[in-house]
């Protein structure tokens, strides 16, 4: 499936993503990737003059990289990933002490050949963004990003649909040491205090489950994740007379990956880790249209 | 008449006026409302399905809670040969525009419109989905 090279991508494992969507960057140009690390770097910088200051007390130097992932794509028609990091070292003892990650922002494409269709040489398309560390340092490289690209970021929200559609697909991944269960999380609307219902299922069961529902192996038709989603349904409404259609799905959680409605996700498997970044890049990609 | 299933308790059949529109109500963020509709249409008597059933879709301001597949809606609207209408129940605007609407519709299938009759729905509702 992958000539990926797990290491250049394991970054992505294990760690809590928050994602965007993002319209083609406008006159990005890889050769470039030196001198915008030097330009956002100084846009930080005078960020921090004007008061915005990220962090209070300690002083610190924001370095700025910005480097291009060239495994991380789907097909040889999608864009190299770009990925954006800034560390920070303490001011105090800059030989002594270590650079510190503290923010990472990664622009990706993995199999978005929808969007490439009308290819215009002046746009790069990276419709899906991920980032992890403080929502401060988020908006401000954001900002640069607007400003220098003319390009606009939104929050990638999952709605019910796609998060039963992951559910269904993820629980048919066959995954070596299953040692974590299939979770779902719903939200009861129409009460006057928040509700959160969490239904875990035993991963070899959950499993077992779909295998009986998925009639070709390798394809997924919503007819089979409706059967899927509704014997659980079913299951747990026997059990506690509860109807969990009737509610918000706004949490996944399985050995392959979990996501949540507020557009967050966790990659656990660098094995399936394309397959998700696909999925998730058909969503910024219909989000974006 | 406001009712959350069919059928209709039959102890009352003698005191109920006649019916002249049936509006299921779906609401997108919940499956179950999809599913419940789906089971009551079968009790319906299939003369209703000339003009007198119009399914409405509520919430669909919001699609990051969308808990029914869209496809799933048109062909039941298809397959029951009735109009599907979209309305978003928390904007009064948009909420007294379905109202006025149903209303007019009630108004032809109780057969007080001269001229207009509710058979002639299916067509004119179905060129303005296709849209």
């Amino acid at each position: 499936q992958e000539n990926t090279d797990p290491h250049r991508t394991a970054f992505l494992l294990r760690k809590q993503w928050t994602l965007y969507s993002v319209t083609p960057l406008y006159k990005f140009y890889n050769s470039n990737l030196r001198d915008y690390a030097r330009l956002l770097s100084a846009f930080i910088a005078a960020e921090k003059q004007k008061g915005l200051a990220v962090e209070v007390g300690v002083e610190l130097d924001l370095k700025v990289a910005v480097s291009s992932i060239p495994d991380l794509k789907g097909s040889d028609r999608d864009e190299a990933a770009i990925l954006v990091q800034l560390s920070s070292r303490s001011r105090a003892s800059p030989k002594n002490s270590e650079e510190k990650l503290v923010w990472s922002g990664c622009f990706c494409c993995v199999f978005g050949d929808h969007l490439s269709e009308n290819v215009s040489d002046d746009f790069t398309y990276l419709p899906l963004f991920l980032v992890n560390g403080a929502e401060s340092y988020t908006s401000i490289v954001g900002m640069w990003f607007q400003k220098t690209f003319d390009c606009c970021f939104r929050r990638l929200a999952i709605n019910p649909l796609n998060l039963s559609w992951m559910a269904a697909m993820w629980t048919g991944c066959k995954v070596d040491k299953t040692t974590s269960a299939v979770e779902l999380v719903f939200s009861v609307p129409c009460l006057p205090y928040p509700l959160d219902i969490s239904y875990a299922i035993h991963p070899e069961d959950a499993k077992a489950l779909w295998d009986t529902v998925q009639k070709t192996p390798g394809e997924i038709t919503q007819e089979e994740v409706d059967v899927f989603m509704d014997c659980l349904y079913s299951h747990f409404h026997r059990h506690f007379k509860i109807r969990l259609s009737a509610t918000k799905l706004v949490k996944v959680s399985t050995a392959v990956a979990s996501a949540h409605s507020d557009g967050i996700i966790k990659f656990l498997q660098s094995k399936y880790l394309t397959g998700v970044l696909m999925l998730l890049t058909e969503l910024a990609i219909s989000q974006i249209q | 008449h406001l009712t959350t299933s069919l059928p209709l308790p039959s102890e009352r059949d003698h005191l109920r006026p006649r019916i002249d529109l049936i509006v299921f109500m779906i609401d997108i963020k919940s499956k179950y409302s999809f599913k419940n509709v789906e089971a009551s249409l079968a009790h319906l008597d299939a003369s209703f399905f000339l003009g007198k059933v119009c399914f409405l879709v509520t919430g669909v301001g919001r699609v990051n809670y969308c808990s029914i597949e869209m496809n799933a809606i048109w062909k039941l609207g298809e397959v029951y040969c009735s109009p599907v209408l979209f309305c978003e129940l928390e904007l009064e605007g948009l909420r007294i525009a379905t109202a006025q609407r149903l209303l007019r519709m009630l108004q032809i299938c109780a057969g007080h419109i001269p001229g207009v009759s509710a058979l002639s729905f299916g067509t004119l509702m179905r060129n303005s989905a296709d849209d």
